[in-house]
């Protein structure tokens, strides 16, 4: 964990609700894809927790849904605007476990941590089949970004309006899989979870007091324990995970 | 240069800043962050004698400066706190610290004092008879003055380091709880624990914890809890650990100006991993701007005679 000033250098729009940030500061301390970063914002009690999206030195970049009072407030943010953050914080995925033929699976805003997940596999020489679950098309956001990686992306709405009819699942079955990451609301998890027989790393989300291990306010029960999903987790291995 | 030494029950600490049971873990985590020697002690996480999970998520629920938790006491039970987590602390921290300790029955309290008595580098037992996330225990020892009788008088009789019994706000009158504990034999009073809040969403129209109420804390009950250590001030002749709200220095003083000797700061560790850090880094300063010399000098200031 690592404290510091960021200065917001863009902030835009990607859909209706969704937006991405672009941040300059010290990102040393963000060692794994998968990770987050914890937002104070003025005004706010707590922090706001957000899943990195991508990160290279100096500059660190979300995506974010507007969903409440804290993520209305940054989508108010302009260049230049300054915000204290504190970086490099959960377990983040363990790429070692990939496999050659990995699938990302990434439902709404558990698309973003896929990106840096996808890039740092190409790194490595592997290259991953990501699948991309929205709602409705008017929701995707993200698609040429994976695609402008090289990689074979797929992407499903529930109501059909583009690429595969269904969830993500569906868009499972046809991908020869060695091993799967996933990011998502919780049905889409339980989803994967079930559907898929071979091994994979789920990242799950749970409302947060601090963020890094303090306060036991996002504890989960495993198979290995009980886990703070802001410090053990947010990635739990398909095999700890009791449902 | 400023003298911030006081002193608990004979327990010499460096300064008066204690971070707050359950707000920073076992202590050696934060030592990821920066060196915790700095602190005047460290108030461990809640125990109690069994392994305990807690309260089912979503567990905490943001507020107007502050927030509610409904954790419930999750640790992992006292043999394992000795066994483990206080090998690991000792090897990052050098000071005594105070151990805080809950129970469901008279006698379970006793018997986890009674082990945590026995450890070297515990120079305070804080008895909390106060969570307001437990059902058949915990506040429901602090709400009642035979209770806590009951509870201070058994874990004295099993125990020889000084007994702080850390009281609940969520009572008609905390005075006639405190004047309870000083006639058990308690050697000082910690105060005050969480307020019982509550949140609802507008969204789903339920409440936004899932055990439906929690404990309110931050810089929103600090006028309560400054109150309440006047007031405890007065009714009693024990040494007091104030917490509530705690945020900066001026806070520590104020808090030290209504009686406390020493102050725990809870929430803001969890918006602020730094938050005790600063504060001590700023106390010198502080006290100067406001002619304070020795800190111990202004203990109970704001009241008369």
């Amino acid at each position: 964990m690592k404290q510091g000033v960021f200065t917001v250098k863009s902030n835009r729009f990607l859909t209706e609700n969704v937006l991405e940030m672009i941040l300059e500061g010290d990102t040393s301390d963000i060692k794994r894809p998968g990770q987050f970063v914890n937002i104070k914002l003025n005004g706010l009690y707590l922090r706001r927790p957000i899943s990195v999206c991508d990160c290279k030195e100096n500059e660190l970049k979300i995506i974010y849904k507007t969903v409440g009072k804290g993520t209305e407030m940054m989508a108010e943010m302009s260049e230049g605007q300054r915000l204290d953050v504190l970086t490099g914080l959960g377990n983040g995925f363990n790429i070692a476990k990939s496999g050659d033929k990995p699938v990302l699976i990434g439902g709404g805003v558990g698309v973003p941590p896929m990106y840096l997940l996808c890039k740092k596999l190409i790194e490595k020489g592997v290259k991953p089949t990501v699948i991309l679950g929205f709602n409705t098309q008017k929701e995707i956001f993200y698609k040429d970004e994976f695609e402008s990686l090289g990689v074979k992306t797929l992407v499903t709405t529930v109501d059909g309006s583009f690429g595969i009819k269904g969830f993500v699942t569906d868009a499972l079955k046809g991908v020869d899989c060695s091993y799967y990451f996933c990011c998502g609301p919780m049905p889409m998890l339980k989803a994967v979870y079930s559907a898929c027989d071979t091994s994979g790393q789920l990242s799950f989300e749970e409302r947060m007091g601090c963020g890094i291990g303090a306060c036991m306010g996002c504890s989960c029960k495993t198979i290995t324990g009980y886990k703070r999903i802001c410090t053990e987790g947010p990635v739990l291995e398909k095999e700890e995970i009791l449902w | 240069m400023v003298n911030l030494a006081v002193s608990l029950s004979g327990m010499k600490l460096d300064n008066p800043v204690i971070p707050a049971s359950g707000t920073f873990g076992f202590g050696y985590e934060f030592s990821r962050f920066y060196d915790i020697n700095i602190l005047g002690s460290i108030a461990l996480k809640g125990t109690t004698e069994e392994k305990r999970f807690g309260n089912p998520t979503p567990r905490i629920a943001e507020c107007e400066a502050g927030l509610i938790n409904s954790v419930g006491l999750q640790n992992p039970g006292v043999d394992e706190v000795i066994s483990n987590e206080l090998k690991k602390l000792a090897k990052v921290y050098k000071k005594q610290v105070i151990a805080n300790v809950s129970g469901f029955s008279v006698e379970e309290y006793a018997r986890t004092c009674e082990k945590m008595d026995r450890e070297e580098q515990i120079g305070i037992i804080e008895v909390n008879v106060s969570c307001p996330n437990v059902h058949n225990g915990g506040m429901s020892f602090g709400t009642d003055t035979k209770a806590v009788s009951s509870v201070v008088k058994a874990v004295k009789e099993v125990t020889k380091k000084p007994i702080y019994i850390k009281l609940s706000p969520n009572v008609t009158d905390i005075t006639e709880i405190a004047k309870a504990c000083e006639a058990s034999g308690a050697d000082g009073i910690s105060l005050i624990n969480t307020l019982l809040g509550m949140r609802i969403s507008l969204k789903t129209k339920k409440p936004v914890i899932a055990n439906i109420m929690g404990g309110f804390s931050g810089p929103a009950i600090f006028p309560v809890a400054l109150r309440m250590v006047y007031q405890v001030y007065e009714a009693v002749n024990l040494p007091l650990i104030g917490i509530g709200g705690v945020s900066s220095a001026e806070d520590v003083i104020e808090m030290m100006l209504a009686g406390a000797t020493a102050v725990e700061v809870g929430a803001a560790n969890l918006v602020e991993p730094y938050a005790c850090k600063n504060i001590i880094e700023q106390l010198p300063e502080t006290a100067l701007k406001y002619g304070i010399n020795n800190l111990t000098d202004i203990i109970g200031g704001a009241h008369n005679g």
